[in-house]
């Protein structure tokens, strides 16, 4: 237990380290730029109107006290740091007042629902497909999965989802292709508006779940065809062990160790994945958050929600780590 | 050399289909050094026509030829590739060889930055930059940007292997002899891990190309430089499928599976070429 709780708190620096460093390089990045939030806000106010020279002033000043930039760039880290803890990154410039962070409260719930059940579905049916394919060499319908999964499986997210949207929005128009939920339903927790929310999720989750079967079906083909050459398995064959209790145990269950730290390393390129699946679905996550924010000039709410991409990956990264000790007994520290 | 590409092109198919794909895309980039149009001209030939012996690709609503168009977005998109590519094993062999040859603490700092690179990501960050620069991020710019991101998998294999080089009889004999570390790494260590280098080079740029198709899609690029991405932006922007001008995305998306497809088959070949294990088994020794 002491080794596993040493682990948990190896993996708790690791974890408060790429939080540190994240945001701190994203802070930078948006405040090391030529371009002053302050002067573009005071371009769009004064360029569709003649505006007295004292007025904008004034009006620049308020802006730059409210963006806190009245002060020098170390400061204003602290100052970031400082509010950050609190959760007010200051108000979304396109919702003015609204708090950004509350936008990006309220799209979170999405994305992290459209990420975690597709990787379960991705992660579970590609690896168990993938062990059978690997054990089973000579099955034809698993060969044939294992050609179509190399064919699909470089496609990248945005080419999949457009194609699922041409299908199935256009040629044959079954489901809904953009929105988190019928218009018509009220939010709430209601069956109806739960069973509207899986039906406008069909399309996003699927091509998620296209896009990643192929990585763990390949992975664990190639682990598996190496792990069934060993002794133990030869043995466990001869001494009449039933087939599904090898596969099952002393196969998949070996070979899911490297797939599961694989999981943990991928999570960054899937997230990634999802936002520009979250924009072609239009779907009411942090994706959609951070272009429509990108594309209106929204400093803050860029800013609150790549730092919140980033607390959300690392932290599911965290978890998945924990994980580790449930598949093999001999992580303790490492 | 030679030798190794006529085995791997004689006992292993998907080498070969993924060469071909490859050597294909790779002229038809080409083809843009001869290309009679200047592509960042508008209205050079009649827009939307579809595809004919005139125009093999069409042309799209810009009234631009799509196969000059796209000869250049690929030699773009795939020179982008190469860039990021080498720049990011420029880093990865450097942090993989000093990780795993000195091992101690600096391997400790290497790795601990290492999985900080890992964990964070990137696609937020790309926006963040376009966000800033705007129309200042040139390709080489968001190369240099994407390349700073794609090392760490690839330092985390290479110092694997150089961990195991660490302690082979001819590393010590090196030591022995006198050779400085970085000499030893270079000279003695490097020719072990080119194998991996030229494996994952193909695979960081699927993940590069990749990534810069999506941020070109939303226009989170320089849209006046013709990409892949851009070409998509283009036609989403002028609703290509609405109207009907269908080519103007089905061409480039093929191409493009064509060439995920090539670079990714070679990436696994190569992968299985240096496993000794898998590469005999399929010479069917």
């Amino acid at each position: 237990m002491r080794e596993y709780l040493l682990f948990a708190l190896k993996r708790f620096v690791q974890l408060a380290a790429v939080v540190f460093f994240g945001i701190s390089g994203a802070f930078f990045i948006s405040h090391l730029s030529p371009i002053s939030p302050v002067e573009t806000i005071l371009g769009e106010v004064t360029g569709r109107s003649s505006v007295d020279p004292e007025a904008i002033a004034q009006i620049r000043q308020a802006l730059t006290e409210l963006f806190g930039l009245d002060v020098p760039l170390w400061q204003q880290y602290l100052n970031f740091w400082g509010r950050f803890a609190t959760g007010d990154l200051g108000p979304s410039l396109l919702a003015f007042p609204t708090p950004s962070m509350k936008l990006v409260m309220l799209a979170l719930p999405w994305t992290v629902g459209l990420l975690t059940s597709s990787i379960i579905i991705t992660w579970i049916i590609g690896n168990f497909l993938g062990g059978l394919a690997g054990y089973f060499q000579n099955s034809r319908l698993l060969k044939l999965f294992g050609v179509v999964s190399i064919g699909v499986q470089p496609i990248p997210h945005y080419i999949v989802a457009f194609l699922m949207v041409i299908v199935f929005g256009f040629l044959w128009p079954i489901l809904p292709i953009s929105g988190g939920f019928a218009m018509n339903v009220r939010p709430g927790w209601t069956i109806q508006f739960v069973l509207s929310i899986l039906h406008y999720s069909i399309l996003p989750a699927a091509s998620l779940v296209i896009v990643g079967m192929g990585t763990w079906f390949l992975g664990m083909r190639a682990l598996v065809s190496n792990i069934v050459t060993e002794d133990y398995v030869t043995y466990a064959e001869l001494a009449n062990v039933s087939r599904g209790r090898i596969v099952g145990s002393y196969v998949i269950r070996n070979a899911l160790v490297p797939q599961l730290t694989a999981l943990s390393m991928a999570l960054g390129g899937i997230f990634s994945g999802t936002i520009i699946t979250e924009q072609v679905f239009t779907y009411p996550g942090l994706g959609s958050l951070l272009v429509s924010a990108v594309n209106g000039g929204d400093t803050t709410t860029v800013l609150a929600v790549s730092s919140m991409a980033i607390i959300a990956v690392a932290t599911a990264i965290f978890i998945i780590d924990l994980l580790h000790p449930l598949l093999d007994p001999r992580v303790k520290a490492a | 050399m030679i030798s190794i590409v006529r085995d791997l092109i004689r006992y292993n198919i998907e080498f070969a289909i993924g060469l071909v794909l490859t050597t294909i895309i790779v002229i038809f980039a080409c083809l843009s050094f001869f290309s009679p149009v200047n592509p960042n001209l508008v209205y050079t030939a009649i827009p939307d026509q579809p595809p004919s012996w005139q125009y093999w690709f069409g042309t799209n609503s810009r009234g631009q030829e799509m196969f000059w168009q796209l000869s250049f977005a690929f030699r773009n998109t795939l020179s982008f590739g190469v860039t990021v590519a080498l720049i990011s094993r420029v880093i990865s062999i450097f942090v993989g060889l000093l990780s795993g040859y000195l091992g101690g603490w600096v391997d400790r700092i290497l790795m601990f930055v290492n999985d900080i690179f890992v964990a964070i990501p990137i696609f937020p960050i790309l926006i963040l930059f376009y966000f800033v620069m705007r129309s200042n991020l040139n390709s080489f710019t968001l190369a240099l940007v994407m390349a700073c991101f794609g090392w760490p998998f690839d330092a985390r294999l290479i110092r694997s292997v150089a961990l195991g080089l660490r302690h082979r009889e001819f590393t010590r004999q090196a030591v022995f002899a006198g050779m400085s570390p970085i000499k030893i790494m270079l000279e003695e260590h490097l020719p072990y891990v080119m194998p991996i280098i030229f494996a994952t080079a193909m695979a960081n740029m699927i993940w590069s190309i990749g990534l810069e198709v999506t941020l070109a899609v939303l226009g989170f690029t320089n849209i006046n430089i013709p990409t892949v991405g851009t070409t998509l932006y283009w036609a989403n922007n002028h609703s290509a499928l609405v109207v009907g001008v269908w080519w103007w995305i089905l061409i480039p998306v093929i191409i493009l599976v064509m060439m995920f497809l090539g670079l990714f088959l070679l990436a696994v070949s190569l992968n299985e070429y240096i496993d000794p294990r898998s590469r005999l088994r399929r010479m069917g020794v």
